[in-house]
């Protein structure tokens, strides 16, 4: 039969530290990203400033924050949010960084599998989004907006009030932090899944004549993952967008 | 009766790895159902919005992936308790 040896899951995403204050893959990953993230700015303004046109790096530079403009702070809050755009953006291109690894040849591991950076970053939007909120409606009006929602009928806030609570200071930050980790996590397994499955149908004997097609398949998930890598920092960025907008304004 | 039969001469520690298996592809499988439905409603009314104002499509798009984002929470939450799951 087969010689299909599917590992652990921890054998998957579990790396050895071999750096001080234990210095790992995904730690390395996320330092990459984070330098990455700087130098694309950095150098992208140092040429656009020399230049009447922006070419090369400078233009990609350009469009990429014209994008993060008008696609996710102009849809979600308006000229008011253009303060948050340099926040927003490192966000987008650290979690695209971060993620784009899972297709990189010779790293091929999304560093955001590991729960630990979806978290920081989730907390991070969680404390923003209230933050701002305390600061621009004040604490009454504030927790007057998410506890009591406006045109609700008064009876019915005995089940509204608890649901708000929950969802809004505890179910955001989660279910933030968990859409990031999860998405790349199985795309991750997806990925190792159908390459330990090729190699092992590359090995048998008469098997063989199935393996183009599950590496044809295989080849199709590495495109499909670069949209989704992309995908998910969009849409981790437009959700803090979109909380931190309604810090902004309260409901109506 | 043959299958009770069998379950009942297995070593109870590979019973459980094999019944902890079997659940986490319940778990996985019965938290896919309802997103699966939600993302086909969400995405088949963007496309259905798209196509009547397609001068709208980029305020539709990107409340479309809102929509998807908040759906498929529920089915990501399911897949990470599956990995949570141990016998």
């Amino acid at each position: 039969m087969l010689a299909l040896e599917f590992p652990p899951i921890s054998e998957l995403v579990e790396w050895r530290s071999f750096g001080p204050g234990g210095l790992n893959k995904v730690a390395l990953i996320y330092v990459v990203s984070a330098l990455l993230t700087v130098a694309f700015f950095v150098v992208a303004a140092s040429k656009g400033r020399r230049q009447r046109v922006p070419t090369g790096i400078a233009a990609i530079a350009e469009s990429s924050v014209d994008f993060v403009r008008n696609q996710i702070i102009m849809q979600t809050m308006g000229t008011e949010g253009m303060v948050y755009l340099p926040l927003l953006a490192t966000m987008f291109f650290f979690i695209f960084f971060s993620n784009i690894f899972e297709i990189v040849p010779g790293v091929q591991f999304p560093a955001n599998a590991r729960i630990a950076m979806p978290i920081v970053l989730a907390v991070l939007v969680w404390l923003i989004f209230n933050v701002v909120g305390l600061v621009k409606q004040g604490p009454i009006h504030y927790f007057k907006g998410i506890l009591f929602p406006p045109g609700v009928p008064k009876a019915l806030y005995l089940l509204v009030t608890p649901i708000e609570l929950v969802s809004t200071l505890l179910v955001r930050p989660l279910s933030l932090s968990v859409r990031l980790f999860a998405n790349m996590l199985a795309g991750h397994l997806i990925l190792a899944t159908f390459a330990i499955l090729s190699a092992a149908l590359f090995s048998a004997s008469i098997s063989i004549a199935v393996m183009p097609f599950s590496f044809l398949l295989l080849v199709f998930l590495m495109g499909f993952e670069i949209l989704v890598s992309f995908l998910q920092a969009f849409i981790f960025t437009i959700l803090a967008a979109v909380y931190i907008g309604g810090a902004l304004h309260p409901e109506h | 009766m043959y299958a009770l039969h069998l379950l009942a001469q297995q070593d109870p520690g590979e019973l459980v790895q094999g019944l902890t298996a079997v659940g986490r592809g319940i778990v996985y499988g019965g938290a896919a159902i309802g997103p699966g439905i939600g993302i086909g409603i969400v995405v088949g009314n963007a496309i259905t919005a798209m196509a009547r104002q397609p001068e709208s499509a980029g305020v539709v798009r990107t409340t479309m992936f809102l929509g998807i984002a908040f759906t498929e929470a529920l089915a990501l939450f399911g897949f990470v308790l599956s990995f949570i799951i141990s016998g």
